[in-house]
């Protein structure tokens, strides 16, 4: 075991960690944090997408250790300072961009994290980012196109609902 | 309607919110006081016999607080199976039991031998290391035609061989299918297989278990589709435990598609240790395991043939199918392959004669069971495809044919025991035409030319066999369990509503669109109703979500619940303004009496129930609560007609899918937003089946797809954007609101419009590819093309 700090959603947090505890363990059972979920044991779901020093990353890619000193950002932070829901959340609800919400903190997270690269991205941009992200209700219509709207693009040509 | 989305309205959904900030309260985000955590120890091999398991050395490991076998459970009850299915002879399926920890031998890969309860995950894990199992190993069966061959090994060593049972229906028909089979102008047949697929909710499943000693009260939290079911199946079947002492919660769920429907072994274990070690005990499946013990779909071997007339008219259908039970029959197995399935083999045409044989076999794989659609998906790719490769076969272009054959006058009774009530079968296929242009389709296939790529167009049509019913009718058909919904709508003092539901969200939007209807019938803003489900100590006794039966079915009971409460209402209000009943009338909130000004608000009628001091105490009682059970007089029927176009490289074989279009009818639509969404998902699952995702054992029974790493699950660019249509509306004629359900439309539909849309672009190319199986991977299309 070995004591563990970060700063996570901007607030200094310390806890416990093996050295085998990943990153999205310590954060989920450790810190309470339970809105980074976790969907496979392959690094292939992205449920579990943070941010970690303004990177997206695959929290069950990464041990807790690691992520000592680091900036961390999950879902759970994402909200305006107001508590409304930001620009890309907004744009998922108004696009009906989820069904269970299982997958849905960790597309946010990537959603962020690509329009922060590339804040006009094409619609086939948008897919090929999604690579890591696994959903298996939308079939990712409405997904792709809560984050066209997210980056500001004009979507309706994308069927409408 | 009210201002802010009554029935109709794409009203957002309120639950987004909690799901976009992390809030959301999945099953593993439930921790216990002082709970302990276990780890399945599970098999490696597919048979063989279990002659020792030594737990000795794991006993003594770091954190282990006790380490349970399959002799732990001898004397209590084996996972129940919830359907039985009678055979062609009369006879009832064969049954074998299903322990909750292996015992004697073995039967597939994943099957449990032992758990170990410990301190941490990890100290559990760690511990099962240290278990020493013997097994000897056995030959396995895994091809279901080889299963019943005289001489195969039995995965049950009690029961006469593999073959669960072998169904006819209708069996008095067989006779005259195969004379009009023997007899016809031209018979079609097509030998295909509908692949297994794994469900693969995103969340993968968790259960906690519970139990207070002072109490006696059980506590199961779990990741199921229907929370009643799992409290009635393991406390009746399994643990002995009575409903009372008994609650299941389902919190938040990530996604079913059918798997989550089940009892599973791994819930009744938890609930059964709570109570030997007196603490909480908890089990999180990780993705691997889940591939290895949820129930899996489909795994269907095929033969149909169709017979038709010089014209083209259909006059006899006759298939045969061997279906997959996996090792031991999941909770509704037997009925998927039955009367989810040959009751739909009449699909959108008028055959006058069909004949449905299915041999439901044990296999040493992992148990097969519904997975979204159900039977149906089956049902509709076997006929799907035989109508284009017959229509190819007689010249005749495919859609002319499907035309020529459409049942056009409703209610129309099938030769397969079922009357759909409405549809319009050319109205979906015009919508679907006009939808996805295939008037351009020429064109774009010249420019698909130019570009040295084969684009082909699939169409096909589906119907629908929603919310299964009623109850007498499926008891009759070997269902074990009731198949009405209920609903409590209880009326606060101040007017708002809470609507405590049977049914069960995990993903369907429940908690939107349920108030919408309510809000609607009463003239209130759906702000003011709230949805209650998931638990079992505050809802009333329902039997969950599957099926596409949640609006159909669950939704009626809320309208018949709430026309009870608006009945009672009104006897209120006419006390109030002094006025006879039959003249009061209740609009946007208000109630008011016929011819004159006088009015009341909902608010008042309602503070009135619970402070009856203004009220007509001598005829009724105080309070405004109702309760209503509802069991429908018939399935819904929805239907519609999809296409796909895709693209084929001809030097490699992959397959592009650039458009797919649905048109669907599902009756009345109260959020169409919601509605597209279902589609969507739903067409998404059956692309994935079509080119992507196969479930694929080895000869020995090892599992070669057990992880995302193999099985192709559908990512973003895998898929086009969809056009999804749902404007032709005929309303269904037996439910109250008219609906007849969409949730897994999308799944049914989808797979024979990709096939079709690969065979024809090849078959434009000159290539003489009548059938792919199924998934269309690159190899197998490019082996298509060059065999």
């Amino acid at each position: 075991m070995a004591t563990v700090t970060m700063t996570v959603n901007g607030k200094s947090r310390t806890g416990e960690a093996e050295g085998r505890t990943l990153l999205v363990s310590f954060l989920r059972e450790e810190l309470g944090l339970t809105g980074t979920h976790v969907g496979c044991d392959t690094s292939q779901c992205g449920a579990c997408v943070v941010h970690v020093n303004g990177e997206a990353v695959k929290a069950c890619t990464m041990f807790a250790q690691e992520a000592d000193g680091a900036e961390v950002s999950t879902i759970e932070g994402q909200a305006n300072a107001d508590g409304s829901l930001n620009t890309i959340q907004q744009a998922f609800q108004d696009h009906h961009g989820l069904q269970c919400g299982f997958c849905t903190p960790g597309m946010v997270m990537s959603a962020a994290a690509l329009l922060k690269d590339n804040p006009k991205p094409t619609e086939q941009e948008v897919r090929n980012y999604l690579q890591g992200n696994i959903c298996r209700c939308t079939g990712y219509h409405n997904i792709v196109k809560a984050i066209m709207a997210a980056s500001g693009q004009d979507v309706s040509a994308i069927a409408a609902e | 309607m009210p201002k802010d989305g009554g029935i109709g309205a794409s009203t957002k959904r309120r639950e987004d919110v909690r799901f976009l900030t992390g809030k959301g309260k999945y099953t593993d985000d439930i921790n216990i006081n002082n709970q302990t955590y276990v780890y399945f120890l599970r098999s490696d091999v597919a048979h063989g016999t279990l002659n020792n398991v030594d737990t000795s050395a794991a006993e003594g490991m770091p954190g282990v607080i006790r380490v349970f076998t399959g002799k732990d459970f001898e004397g209590i009850g084996g996972l129940p199976c919830g359907w039985q299915v009678t055979d062609r002879h009369g006879e009832p399926m064969q049954e074998p039991p299903h322990p909750v920890l292996a015992q004697g031998k073995v039967r597939h890969v994943g099957d449990p031998i032992a758990a170990v309860v410990a301190e941490s995950l990890e100290q559990a894990r760690d511990a099962a290391e240290a278990i020493d199992v013997d097994i000897t190993d056995l030959p396995a069966v895994i091809d279901m035609k080889a299963a019943v061959q005289d001489g195969a090994p039995k995965v049950h060593d009690d029961l006469t061989s593999n073959l669960c049972y072998d169904w006819g229906f209708v069996e008095d028909n067989r006779q005259a299918v195969d004379d009009a089979i023997k007899s016809a102008h031209h018979v079609t047949t097509l030998e295909l297989k509908n692949n297994r697929l794994v469900a693969n909710p995103m969340e993968p499943r968790v259960a906690v278990g519970d139990f207070n000693d002072a109490t006696g009260d059980h506590t199961l939290y779990t990741t199921s589709q229907n929370p009643h079911v799992i409290r009635l199946l393991m406390g009746a079947f399994v643990l002995g435990i009575p409903e009372h002492k008994l609650r299941v919660v389902a919190p938040d769920v990530g996604g079913g598609f059918g798997t989550k429907i089940f009892h599973y072994a791994e819930e009744a274990f938890c609930t059964f240790a709570a109570k030997e070690i007196r603490r909480p005990v908890k089990w999180t499946c990780s993705r691997s395991e889940a591939f290895i013990s949820d129930a899996h779909g489909r795994d269907h071997v095929t033969k149909i043939e169709l017979a038709m007339d010089a014209e083209g008219n259909f006059t006899a259908l006759r298939t045969e199918t061997y279906a997959n039970m996996g090792a031991y029959l999941s909770t509704f197995a037997p009925s998927v392959p039955t009367w989810l399935h040959g009751t739909l083999m009449a699909g959108n045409y008028k055959t006058p004669l069909i004949y449905v044989n299915v041999k439901a076999v044990f296999t040493n794989t992992v148990p097969v069971d519904a997975y979204r659609g159900a039977g149906r998906p089956e049902a509709t790719f076997q006929l799907e495809r035989v109508i284009d490769k017959a229509a190819r076969e007689i010249g005749m272009d495919p859609i002319e044919l499907r035309r020529k054959n459409f049942i056009t006058e409703f209610p129309y009774a099938t030769p397969v025991a079922v009357e759909y009530d409405t549809g319009n079968y050319n109205a979906t296929m015009d919508k679907l035409i006009e939808v996805a242009d295939f008037a351009g389709f020429e064109a774009r296939a010249a420019e698909s030319k130019a570009r040295g790529k084969l684009r082909g167009l699939g169409v096909n049509c589906y119907i629908e066999a929603c919310g299964i019913a009623p109850s007498n009718l499926v008891g009759q058909l070997g269902a074990r369990a009731g198949l009405y919904e209920s609903a409590t709508v209880r009326v606060n003092a101040t007017g708002s509503i809470s609507v405590m539901t049977g049914s069960h969200s995990h993903g369907q939007g429940h908690e939107t669109a349920f108030p919408q209807v309510v809000a609607d019938m009463i003239g209130i803003d759906a702000s003011q109703v709230e949805i209650v489900h998931g638990d079992t100590a505050n809802t009333p006794m329902g039997m969950g979500t599957y099926g596409s039966r949640s609006l159909a079915v669950g939704g009626s009971a809320m309208v018949r619940a709430t026309e009870k409460i608006i009945a009672k209402a009104k006897k209120i209000a006419a006390h109030l303004m002094e006025a006879s009943e039959g003249d009061i009338e209740l609009k946007d909130g208000a109630f008011t009496v016929a011819g004159t000004d006088k009015s009341v608000a909902w608010g008042d009628v309602t503070l009135a129930a619970y402070v009856p001091h203004n009220y007509p105490l001598e005829e009724i009682e105080p309070g405004l609560e109702e309760t209503a059970f509802y069991d429908p007089s018939n399935f819904t029927y929805p239907s519609g007609a999809y296409s796909c176009e895709v693209e084929v490289d001809p030097d490699t074989g992959k397959v592009e899918v650039l458009a797919f279009a649905a048109a669907d009818d599902f009756g009345n639509v109260v959020n169409p937003m919601i509605v597209e969404g279902q589609v969507h998902g739903g067409i998404a699952q059956g692309i994935g089946q079509a080119m992507l995702e196969n479930c694929a054992y080895d000869d020995d029974g090892q599992l070669l797809s057990g992880s995302y790493m193999d099985y192709a699950m559908p990512r973003a660019a895998d898929l086009p954007n969809f056009v999804v249509d749902h404007s032709c509306q005929t309303p269904c004629t037996h439910n109250p609101l008219g609906v007849k359900g969409c949730g897994e439309a999308g799944a049914i539909g989808s797979p024979p419009a990709l096939v079709n849309a690969v065979c024809d672009a090849l078959q434009r190319a000159g290539k003489d590819v009548k059938h792919i199986d199924m998934p269309l991977s690159p190899s197998r299309v490019w082996a298509a093309m060059n065999g």
